[in-house]
């Protein structure tokens, strides 16, 4: 039967990332994930596309090897090795958890000066409602926007520019427009246009959609580490339940192959 | 009746005396064609990067990435979960439904391609009108 459920998800994900690929073909511009992918923790502002994604790609794959090197376990009946591996593979769906937690957190807060539909210019971040990763804004299209600008929205960009905390965006917020908009084009910013919304969308759903089966085959991964630390499938004679746990964990792993492709690479 | 404890689900007898040696040989080709990927998605930034990008080599990459990315998709499905010792008609049963998305995925790429040229041409009322904004790359890109 769990050959059936997978497959069944596999349609879902399918169907998710179809839809994805529509939407993708339908618009003309489309975010760079170069560009929008590119940073590392503690590596500050440098430039790493790809490179924090490949840590996630590698730390699933290793804990699906794990995965299998406790179903080989299993069929030798060495509860002690099938305990062992449980533990790496538990650890390596926690660490990509956490390395998702991050991704979507920096995301989330990580502002960019974008022009909105309404003509005017903001520092946003990446959410369902929007996008700042839209193709770059020359020089003197940026100035044209900052003159429709309001005041508040003016301070919003300075502050984000100078990564100023409280006190400092009170001191911006006494500057007129005009000085205010000769700073701002003084920074030699990358300011872009708006992206199309749905990419929020789809990346939070998509990956979030993902990361709730890593996050359920974390906890079924724990309780057959509590069954087999318990004894219960010595005294069944097989095990062929962490067989099972280990289908599902290699789908969550062969799902992230596809999604990797779809939203990292292409 | 001990082997009616094992339910009929798991249709292979496993071998208990294999090593793990096809499992860690698994793990290198997977991690290999890993670096392959990311490798060819860098040459892929590389040459976006420039003023002209060349359209048809970035096609012809994200091509081979996706072969790559069928090619482990085989090697997780075929032995990490087992399905390359099951038995023929078990194999069938769950590569044949996976057919539709060939159709699936043609068709609805098809339809999304279709939209946007019905936008860009006003319903094919005017010629296509839009074109990608290169100079304002240009000036515009700082890092």
């Amino acid at each position: 039967m769990m050959w059936y459920f997978l497959m069944s998800d596999a349609f879902t994900f399918g169907a998710f990332l179809i839809s994805y690929g529509t939407i993708r073909f339908s618009v003309n511009e489309w975010a760079d994930p170069n560009a929008v992918f590119n940073s590392f923790p503690f590596a500050g502002h440098a430039n790493l596309p790809l490179a924090f994604v490949s840590l996630m790609t590698f730390i699933l794959i290793f804990s699906s090897v794990t995965m299998v090197l406790a179903v080989h376990e299993g069929h030798k009946m060495n509860r002690k090795g099938v305990e062992n591996y449980m533990i790496l593979t538990i650890l390596g769906g926690l660490a990509f958890l956490g390395c998702q937690a991050w991704e979507w957190t920096h995301l989330l807060t990580a502002e960019h000066v974008t022009l909105l539909s309404n003509g005017t210019m903001d520092a946003i971040p990446t959410t369902v409602t929007m996008n700042p990763w839209g193709s770059v804004l020359s020089h003197t299209e940026l100035v044209a926007s900052l003159q429709k600008t309001p005041h508040d929205q003016l301070v919003n960009i300075a502050s984000t520019i100078n990564h100023s905390g409280e006190a400092a965006s009170h001191n911006l917020s006494g500057l007129s427009n005009a000085q205010l908009i000769q700073q701002i084009s003084a920074s030699g910013i990358h300011a872009t246009q708006a992206g199309p919304i749905a990419f929020g969308g789809y990346f939070f759903g998509i990956t979030g959609f993902h990361g709730f089966h890593v996050f359920s085959g974390v906890i079924i991964n724990i309780v057959m580490y509590i069954k087999t630390k318990l004894g219960h499938f010595d005294q069944r004679g097989h095990y062929e339940m962490i067989e099972k746990a280990g289908l599902y964990w290699h789908f969550v792993d062969l799902v992230w192959v596809f999604v990797f492709l779809c939203f990292y690479l292409i | 009746m001990s082997e009616h404890t094992i339910s009929p689900e798991i249709t292979f007898a496993p071998k208990h005396d294999g090593g793990t040696k096809h499992i860690w040989k698994t793990f290198w080709i997977l991690s290999a064609i890993t670096v392959a990927e990311l490798v060819i998605g860098l040459l892929i930034y590389n040459i976006n990067k420039g003023d002209t990008p060349r359209e048809f080599m970035i096609l012809l990459f994200k091509g081979v990435v996706c072969i790559l990315t069928l090619a482990k998709a085989y090697y997780i499905v075929s032995i990490f979960m087992h399905l390359g010792s099951e038995i023929r008609n078990f194999i069938m049963t769950i590569v044949f439904p996976l057919i539709l998305f060939v159709w699936f995925i043609v068709a609805f790429l098809m339809d999304g391609d279709s939209w946007k040229q019905m936008r860009n041409t006003d319903a094919g009322s005017k010629t296509n009108t839009y074109k990608k904004e290169m100079p304002a790359k240009k000036q515009g890109a700082k890092d």
